[in-house]
């Protein structure tokens, strides 16, 4: 029984007249809200057609598609830094060898708990002082995937974790080596388990790559700034980004979700449901 | 090093400060939306409920930066002129609310339908479910990953830097800019945020093993 159901069921003639009533009241108060937005673009003029009209140009258009791409560029950029290093760490971290478990720990204790912008700005400002000056590219990318990398060695190695313990004894009994185990048996069922979670921390990258707006990078931010720059329409500019960014993300998002019920059929057992066991810190900015 | 302690001391106590009203405001602001916004997202109201899944689904998906680009620079062209520092902090409170909002309903959907059969049939209304039976629980269950989300809320504080309040991370780069002492000063930033991070993550973790409800 969903807890929806288990909430309310099927209301009497009395609680029935009462839902209606404040469904109408916060139908009033929500086409209020609506109202009032309209309102304010109305009045300071912003609706006019002159403001939109240079978004919907064609050569806009492409412009901003091309802001996209870089946008995925910069996303399959920091995910190629991200996936393999994650990877490495989580195997670190779940090491029996101290050697290997403290630094892997330490490395993803302190970027999850370090803002993605301070260490962009130590790549923009503090590295040059040193003579390491990558491209603008590296200097949005680099950052992301590193911090990506902190948070996808958690969801690897929760994957390993929600795996039986009978599954690395199975694998020590028939002779394998620890690394073989791990290989041919822990990882490849981790990886099932973790996929959509993955995906769904392609979110995050994306939204981090919005950074391109402090490093000049011309992703789809710093895009919006150039047109802006050029054309004046501030808010529509800025508007008509942020529904890109996103449309983008619940696409992503959806897709993470679909994985995630169709590998859980696939599953032994029926599987539970991974989504929710995301370590969300730096899903926020 | 030494310069940093003792020519800009005041510079970046203030900068921590700054930080830290951000991180504290926005944070309990986003969980009295979330509390608000997951109370709708569980009513039987359909439009408060469709409203509810709507805004978490946008603000959930929205990058900061551009969010934040939206209110400090895009409001005042609607007369609307939130200014920096509130700027800063409505942008943080709208996506803080969604994730809250999430937290929270996870924490909801935990207590399983029995109690609240349970509850209805000694005859609860749903505001006393709610008040007696949901929230108490809810709160218990919930408190790891609000400190995930404390902690979330605070390193994106570090944003207002885009819009020139001059937060921690501002007030790092403003000191590189004056005395280019190399990944010192930003290092500075790194401790003092490890530390907060660390600091929170810690505290849920007792708070947690202290009030945990077994089931």
């Amino acid at each position: 029984m969903s807890m929806q159901h288990a909430l309310f069921d099927t209301v009497g003639p009395k609680a029935r007249r009462r839902v209606a009533i404040v469904t109408v009241i916060s139908l009033v108060a929500i086409a209020g809200l609506f109202a009032l937005a309209y309102y304010q673009f109305y009045a300071s003029g912003q609706l006019a057609p002159s403001k939109w009209r240079e978004l919907l140009q064609p050569s806009t258009m492409r412009y901003l598609a091309r802001a996209l791409g870089n946008t995925g560029l910069a996303a399959l950029g920091a995910a190629a830094i991200g996936l393999p290093l994650g990877l490495l760490l989580a195997v670190g971290r779940l090491s029996h060898h101290a050697w290997f478990r403290w630094p892997a720990t330490a490395v993803i204790e302190a970027f999850r708990a370090v803002p993605v912008l301070l260490i962009i700005y130590i790549f923009m400002f503090a590295l040059p002082q040193y003579g390491i000056n990558p491209d603008v590219y590296w200097k949005l990318v680099i950052p992301i995937g590193l911090c990506a990398a902190a948070t996808l060695a958690e969801v690897f190695r929760a994957g390993v974790l929600a795996l039986p313990r009978g599954q690395g004894e199975a694998a020590a009994a028939v002779g394998m080596t620890g690394p073989q185990a791990f290989r041919l048996v822990i990882f490849p069922q981790a990886l099932r388990v973790v996929v959509p979670a993955l995906v769904a921390q392609a979110v995050i990258v994306v939204k981090d790559t919005a950074f391109g707006y402090v490093v000049s990078y011309s992703e789809l931010m710093q895009s919006g700034r150039v047109l802006v720059a050029n054309t004046g329409d501030l808010i529509q500019t800025y508007l008509v980004i942020t529904v890109i960014y996103v449309i983008v993300n619940i696409i992503i998002s959806r897709l993470a979700q679909r994985l995630d019920s169709v590998l859980a059929r696939k599953r032994a057992g029926g599987g539970r449901r991974f989504t929710a066991l995301i370590p969300g810190r730096s899903a926020i900015q | 090093m030494q310069i940093i302690l003792t020519e800009y001391l005041g510079t970046l106590l203030r900068g921590l400060g700054t930080t830290a009203v951000l991180t504290v405001i926005a944070f309990v602001a986003s969980v009295a939306g979330g509390l608000l916004m997951a109370t709708f997202r569980i009513s039987p109201i359909p439009p408060l409920r469709a409203a509810g899944a709507v805004y978490v689904e946008i603000f959930r998906n929205v990058p900061l930066v551009s969010l934040l680009i939206v209110v400090v620079y895009g409001l005042p062209e609607i007369n609307l002129n939130p200014g920096f520092v509130p700027g800063v902090i409505i942008a943080m409170t709208l996506v803080g609310t969604a994730f809250a909002c999430e937290t929270f309903r996870t924490g909801i959907n935990a207590i399983g339908a029995g109690q609240i059969e349970a509850a209805r049939s000694i005859g609860l209304t749903f505001g006393g479910i709610v008040r007696e039976l949901i929230l108490p629980q809810a709160t218990r269950t919930v408190i790891g990953p609000t400190v995930t989300l404390f902690i979330g809320i605070m390193l994106s504080s570090s944003l207002a830097t885009v819009v020139g309040v001059r937060d921690l991370t501002g007030t790092v780069s403003y000191i590189n800019n004056k005395e280019a002492l190399g990944i010192t000063t930003f290092l500075v930033a790194a401790v003092l945020y490890a530390a907060i991070s660390l600091g929170a993550a810690a505290f849920g973790a007792r708070m947690e093993t202290r009030l945990r409800v077994l089931r």
